[in-house]
């Protein structure tokens, strides 16, 4: 393997359980319960785990939420809206801090 | 309204024979070898797949259509002229007369196109049988001739049910053809106006969604509650159910899986997600499919790919329920198409 990302790996996710299967267990079980259908639909669920993965820039998480939040029936315009909803908070979380920045000018200026 | 695609058949593609795409599904796929559909129900302990009974005459009334969709499984499109003639429309009146028929679901092409379209509704209709057409819905603002089409089929209680892959004209134009989504939602309008959709009128407006690509469709209850949201909010236009069909890897959306290079993981991912509990529902165990030229089939797929039925009447004007009954359904490799997932059929999602 030349890479460190191979699209085939997606697909055998549920082998982490064989090196932890009560951990694991535990895990996939959450994970299935998170996405079911509660106060928010399972269309909204895809669109925040999609806006996440592209947070955490994961191409398996990429890639495995964009085909579900087609197949939750959200639109591209939902779509992109929940990538610039990430960006928008990569970006300000960064802007945020120069507030920090202009604080210690402040202290270590006269 | 721009085509999406033109026919295979004009195109002289490989794909427009029936026989060169059953060569392609029972070939042995390229990465990984895939089961047969019998091996699969063989071993759930299923076995042979039988009817249930005979309610449903599904009637292909032509290949005829105004649009040309991406992935259409009927190869249909203006350039193709194969229709329903009256006589063969006589002999499935004669069925119906005969036969345990509760349902008449009018498919094409676009059923309208054939001239002999409405003597042959009327005529159904004083049988008493439950009416349904998939009106692809452009074809009511095609041309004038068409527009009355909504009062036509409110005056019959025909039940309609129309194709509508999404609720945005991106979606629904790439698949359809450039304009389809804005001509839809002008029909869809026109048919409300007159108590399509309405809870008060009895008149039924359902739609229907297929993924747009390679996608098994998600669950049917949520994708129902977007489009009812999104057409309601935006357009103001309602209906009444949302069915979900899986698309078929047949004619047109199997030459898009060719031509993309996703033909082995669709097959792959629909032999992944077969649901033995899905079998029992599948429209092959109550319904009878009849072709444009009378031929009869275990469901339209089956007709698409020319596999009649395993009996020895297999012409409409020689039904005999009796021997349907008994016979065993005809599948291979695109049954896993109905059977994937949630299940799929004509109606819908199965389970």
């Amino acid at each position: 393997m030349n890479t460190y990302y191979d699209p085939a790996d997606l697909g055998k996710f549920g082998n982490i359980s064989q090196m932890q299967p009560e951990l694991a267990e535990k895990f996939f079980d959450w994970y299935g319960a998170v996405f079911a259908e509660g106060a928010l639909s399972q269309r909204e669920k895809s669109l925040i785990a999609l806006a996440v993965a592209h947070a955490v820039q994961c191409p398996y998480c990429i890639d495995a939420y964009t085909t579900d939040s087609l197949q939750k029936g959200a639109s591209e315009q939902m779509m992109m809206e929940a990538v610039h909803v990430a960006a928008a908070i990569r970006g300000g979380a960064s802007l945020v801090h120069g507030v920090q920045m202009m604080n210690k000018i402040n202290d270590v200026t006269m | 309204m721009a085509l999406a695609t033109t026919s295979l058949q004009r195109r002289g593609s490989d794909l427009s024979s029936a026989q060169y795409q059953r060569g392609l599904l029972q070939a042995s796929s390229g990465a990984v070898s895939l089961p047969t559909f019998q091996e699969t129900l063989d071993g759930h302990g299923i076995g042979l797949l039988s009817p249930l009974s005979t309610e449903i005459l599904q009637v292909n009334l032509g290949k005829m259509c105004n649009q040309a969709c991406k992935h259409c499984h009927v190869d249909a499109g203006p350039d193709r002229t194969e229709i329903m003639s009256a006589v063969t429309m006589q002999h499935c009146l004669d069925a119906i007369d005969k036969g345990s028929f509760r349902t008449v679901d009018l498919t094409g092409g676009a059923p309208e196109m054939n001239p002999d379209f409405r003597w042959f509704v009327d005529e159904l209709v004083c049988r008493g049988v439950n009416v349904m057409v998939r009106c692809n819905l452009t074809i009511i603002v095609a041309n004038p001739k068409y527009h009355d089409l909504p009062t036509y089929y409110a005056q019959r209680n025909v039940h309609v049910v129309s194709s509508l892959p999404f609720y945005d004209a991106s979606f629904t134009d790439r698949q359809r053809g450039g304009g389809v989504f804005d001509d839809s939602i002008k029909a869809l309008r026109m048919l409300n106006d007159v108590g399509y959709g309405r809870a008060e009128s009895g008149l039924i407006l359902d739609l229907v969604y297929n993924p747009i690509g390679a996608l098994l469709p998600g669950p049917q209850a949520s994708l129902e509650t977007e489009f009812k949201r999104n057409l309601a909010d935006k357009y103001g236009v309602v209906f009444n159910n949302l069915h979900c069909i899986t698309n078929m890897p047949i004619s047109r959306f199997l030459e898009y899986l060719v031509n993309a290079g996703k033909y082995d993981s669709y097959m792959q991912t629909l032999v992944n997600a077969f649901n033995p509990s899905a079998t029992h529902g599948v429209m092959c165990r109550s319904t009878i499919s009849v072709g444009y030229d009378g031929q009869l089939y275990d469901c339209d797929f089956n007709q698409m790919l020319e596999m009649p039925v395993l009996c020895g009447s297999a012409h409409i004007s020689q039904l005999n329920v009796p021997e349907l009954n008994a016979r065993t359904i005809a599948t291979d490799r695109h049954c896993f198409g109905c059977t994937a997932g949630a299940g799929s059929s004509c109606g819908g999602q199965l389970t």
